[in-house]
């Protein structure tokens, strides 16, 4: 054991004894999830290289997205375009590449921004309780009576198109379905004596809820966030494919399979075939990595 | 029981009322003036009083409140007034895209119902066996593969397949024929969509059958009756699947409003004319009277798919009728 005092700054190296702690947590978390859960480590892998695919698109990709070539029309795969090029031309690994980067732009963030919303919202709705919650569980049953991709679709009506706009359409109707989980969690944690002795203590209401009550719902609500991201890829995949959510000439996996992938299919299936498997590959992922998160989290499962 | 029934019935109003509210503001958040935008599709310049004219057509001259209670009452009155981009009724449209979407779906829940219950069962008995981890590596496939995608590839294997055995390649038909008249066109026609929609629906059940039923088997009185000498078809038949069923009835129930939305995708890829791509469409042409009728009748699917949810489960457990 190291002789440095909690706090304390490791010698030379400006990182305390208690961060090296939470590092060396972290790294032995993660390495006991992939050695107890196979799958889910699999699953988490196929999330990181979409996502540093994404990141890195202008390094990875051999041609632009955008860039039409009508000598190169309807190619199939070979050394040149590995996955064949569309009927403008276009090189389909370079916009699957890129479209890597749109699917988990809009993933992550509406599920991110979803989740947290209905995280908050849910944990204040079983904190206050009375006349605020009960409004909240009328809005949220209203809100949740609208298929996701429904609900999504009369956003589009109001906000329009494109990137931004369907963020915003796919947000909304997660913050219920967030919310209504984490309220049933966080209502069983609201018996618990420590939130009564917290409020004997004199805390605020934010800070009981933040600091108290967050923490301890936080196993439903990764497992919750990992499913949002999943539903947030195919509901933006879907939208893009019907015409109603990112548009031309943003590569995105859902709009590459509109109009030319059907017209083509029998004479260029690779058009067809490689963005789908793309979409059906990251969803695949996330809810293998969602599916071991819960087995983890989810102390009803952990005899299993 | 009938205390219990009209309770369900009871809270469904409220849901109802507010989901009508809640399309009546987000139809009117929609920025332009339908007028407006109607009028100078032409492109031309157009008279001021028309717009004032239109606005007394369409009832958008009066106080809100009244332009919503007259939305709710043509809710019940199945009268949801005049489609803005074809001018014919908007009941009318619907009734004529109803059956084939309701068929399509019927059809998927059949599908999924046979895949799920057998499937998610074996796959609860045979845990963490080869055969587990097939089923559940399909059902994770079903969730993450999006039926759109799933519907293209089914019509370009099918559009080989043909090719290949006959020399011509075979598309399914696209137009609706009834059951009853034509059955052999009308299934060929509703089989490839109804497996594209029904496969998700298949994956979510059997997940949940799955769980339901190793929960199932845990309990106590799985084991009294394997002590007591039970074969254990019946135990399983008469003890777990029974008492699992519950939660997938849910699941069931609530996925098949879900299908409204897999359908509206689905219609898209097979060029099918139901409801879900009329909704598609009336998105596209900013028809603000068939939007609002189309989003309203998914909510009462929903709403009534889960009030029978709740019926079937107070019927198939007792404690919930007598809680």
């Amino acid at each position: 054991m190291s002789t440095t005092v909690q706090g304390q700054p490791v010698a030379g190296s400006g990182i305390t004894a208690d961060e090296i702690e939470l590092r060396r947590s972290f790294w032995h978390a993660t390495l006991h999830f992939c050695r107890r859960e196979p799958l889910g480590a699999f699953g988490m892998l196929i999330v990181i290289i979409m996502a540093v695919t994404g990141a890195f698109a202008e390094l990875l990709a051999p041609y632009s997205p955008t860039a039409n070539d009508f000598m190169t029309m309807t190619e199939a795969p070979s050394w040149a375009h590995w996955l064949g090029t569309d009927q403008f031309g276009r090189d389909l690994l370079s916009r699957i590449i890129y479209g890597a980067r749109t699917a988990l732009i809009v993933g992550l963030t509406s599920a991110i921004v979803g989740g947290f919303a209905g995280l908050v919202l849910g944990v204040a709705s079983a904190y206050f309780g009375g006349a605020l919650d009960l409004v909240f569980q009328r809005i949220f049953d209203i809100v949740m009576a609208f298929p996701l991709i429904i609900m999504a679709l009369a956003m589009v009506a109001i906000f329009g198109t494109g990137v931004h706009n369907v963020i915003i359409a796919i947000t909304i109707p997660l913050i219920p379905r967030c919310a209504r989980v984490v309220r049933s969690s966080a209502l069983a944690i609201r018996e618990i004596p420590y939130v009564d002795a917290a409020r004997a203590c004199g805390f605020s209401h934010s800070r009981i809820i933040l600091r108290h009550m967050v923490p301890n719902v936080m196993a439903p609500f990764l497992i919750m966030l990992t499913a949002f991201v999943g539903q947030a890829i195919l509901a933006e995949a879907s939208l893009s494919y019907l015409g109603l959510g990112v548009q031309e000439p943003t590569p995105a996996w859902g709009l590459m399979l509109q109009g030319g992938a059907e017209e083509y299919a029998s004479t260029a299936p690779w058009i067809a075939i490689f963005p789908g498997l793309a979409i059906a590959l990251t969803v695949f992922g996330v809810s293998l990595f969602g599916d071991a998160l819960r087995d983890v989290l989810d102390p009803k499962l952990r005899e299993r | 029981m009938y205390q219990y029934v009209a309770k369900r019935v009871l809270l469904v109003i409220p849901t109802l009322i507010g989901a009508a509210a809640l399309v009546f503001i987000l139809m009117r958040l929609i920025p332009g003036d339908i007028c407006v935008v109607r009028l100078g599709s032409g492109g031309g310049s157009f008279d001021p009083r028309a717009v004032t004219q239109c606005h007394q057509d369409l009832g958008l001259d009066r106080p809100l409140i009244v332009q919503f209670l007259d939305f709710l009452w043509g809710i019940f009155t199945f009268n949801y007034g005049i489609s803005m981009w074809s001018g014919k009724p908007v009941s009318m449209e619907i009734l004529t895209r109803l059956p084939i979407s309701l068929e399509i779906a019927l059809l998927a829940t059949a599908i999924a119902i046979l895949i799920a219950v057998p499937l998610g069962t074996i796959s609860a008995l045979k845990q963490n066996t080869w055969l587990d981890v097939v089923v559940r590596t399909l059902a994770i496939g079903g969730i993450a593969t999006p039926s759109f995608w799933l519907g293209i590839i089914s019509i370009l294997f099918v559009l080989d397949l043909t090719n290949a055995i006959t020399g011509t390649p075979w598309m399914p038909p696209i137009d609706y024929v009834p059951i009853w008249q034509d059955p052999i066109r009308n299934l060929s026609m509703a089989f490839l969509p109804a497996i594209t929609v029904g496969y998700r629906y298949a994956a979510v059940s059997m997940r949940m059958t799955r769980s339901a039923m190793l929960e199932v088997l845990r309990e106590d009185y799985i084991r009294t009756a394997r002590a007591k000498g039970l074969i254990e078809k019946l135990v399983i038949n008469r003890h777990a699947l029974k008492n699992a069923l519950l939660p997938v009835v849910t699941v069931i129930g609530i996925e098949f409003a879900f299908l409204i939305g897999g359908l509206v995708v689905t219609e898209q890829v097979f060029n099918l004319n139901g409801i879900g791509r009329l909704f598609v469409q009336a998105v596209q042409n900013q028809d603000y009277t068939l939007t609002q009728a189309l989003v309203m009748l998914t909510v009462v699917i929903f709403v009534f798919s889960n009030l029978i949810v709740h019926l079937c489960y107070a019927w198939l457990d007792p404690r919930i009728r007598f809680a």
